[in-house]
């Protein structure tokens, strides 16, 4: 690292913030670099129970277990995760359930790995497809409102939502040896 | 290399899974995996405290698993087909990381696809579903073959502090259809009502 290495961005506890206001219980995730902080900042709060997942479909039916007992919950995931998740979205959305999911994506601004695209630039097309609401995010001033208004979406309007983080929000990952 | 014993499975599913769920009350709640698992939990009766899936196959466990996490006062009972099981291997892992007391999973096991033409499937070669909850770290796992065992499996299922995970080998029966109902939001509705008192 360098001795002028920027600040670490404050979105993430926005995030965290958001999801405490909304009475987030639940958060499964399959991990990501852009959901790193996030993470961790839920896994140090006891009133919230962290699942990490072994797929991103586990979570949508977790947290529509979830909403049958009485607790929301959210996921956090990848672009390239949601594919792993289509099919299970038809239960939110049969049961018309609260849903929601926060999207680190990949495969667009300034992406270096070709492996990613695919998914990344098929993320919200597929996602509205399955009736999920998308929400995208390209600055960091918008990320804690918009997850704010994405839990008034889904929760008080039982429609499934998903909140897209864009790669120009985040940074594009780069394999740096450090 | 264990040698796999090979029994021809007795256990019939539907008195099986009506004993399972017999004399319960307010603190049991259950879910089905699609197909012959939901028709049986409905022939032994309708009761809002069901859940029945009829898609989201793979679903049904982690289904149970977020339920349990939020009502960790009630016994969460999943009733899963083999394929269904079979489809969400990996949550025998995720399950397996929380730990929750209150959640058992029976698989019905008949070692095929009953809804598709009775195709085997990887249980009839001797996967051994139980053997990997149990490699997973599940708090009690059990296979049961013969009536005999059905006393234990569903002591467990009910009652033994979980994570449960308990197999029974059944019949490869064709059996009439009992239908629940399949209006997902309705299925919602209800057992919202009866557990949380709001629809």
């Amino acid at each position: 690292m360098s001795e002028a290495a920027p600040a670490a961005p404050t979105w993430p506890d926005d995030i965290y913030r958001a999801l405490k206001a909304a009475d987030i219980r639940q958060v499964a995730h399959v991990p990501d670099a852009g959901h790193a902080r996030l993470i961790k900042s839920c896994e140090a709060d006891n009133n919230m129970q962290t699942v990490t997942l072994t797929t991103e479909e586990e979570g949508v039916a977790m947290l529509c277990g979830a909403h049958l007992g009485g607790q929301r919950g959210v996921l956090l995931v990848q672009s390239s995760g949601v594919g792993n998740c289509i099919n299970m979205l038809s239960l939110p959305q049969t049961c018309r359930m609260p849903f929601m999911m926060i999207v680190t994506m990949r495969g667009e601004y300034g992406e270096f790995n070709p492996w990613q695209n695919a998914m990344g630039l098929a993320t919200e097309a597929v996602l509205t497809a399955m009736h999920v609401t998308c929400y995208r995010c390209d600055r960091a001033e918008d990320v804690g409102p918009t997850v704010a208004n994405a839990a008034r979406f889904t929760f008080e309007g039982g429609r499934p939502v998903a909140v897209l983080l864009s790669q120009r929000l985040i940074g594009a990952k780069a394999f740096v040896n450090e | 290399m264990t040698t796999r014993t090979m029994t021809t499975p007795t256990i019939h599913r539907r008195p099986l899974v009506a004993r399972l769920l017999e004399g319960r009350d307010e603190r049991l709640l259950v879910v089905t995996g699609l197909g012959t698992p939901t028709y049986d939990a409905a022939a032994a009766g309708d009761d809002p405290r069901t859940f029945f899936l009829w898609g989201a196959m793979g679903g049904a466990t982690m289904m149970g698993l977020g339920l349990a996490l939020a009502q960790p006062d009630k016994r969460v009972l999943v009733l899963a087909g083999d394929g269904e099981m079979l489809m969400s291997v990996g949550s025998l892992a995720t399950v397996a990381m929380k730990r929750p007391a209150n959640l058992a999973v029976v698989v019905l096991d008949n070692e095929h696809f009953g809804e598709t033409g009775m195709q085997p499937t990887p249980t009839h070669a001797g996967v051994d579903l139980a053997g990997m909850a149990a490699a997973a770290g599940w708090a009690t796992t059990l296979t049961a073959r013969t009536d005999a065992d059905i006393p234990a499996l569903v002591e467990a299922a009910r009652n033994t502090p979980g994570p449960v995970f308990a197999v029974a080998k059944i019949m490869a029966e064709k059996l009439p259809f009992v239908l629940p109902p399949k209006d997902g939001a309705y299925l919602k509705d209800r057992f919202r009502q009866a557990v949380l008192g709001e629809a």
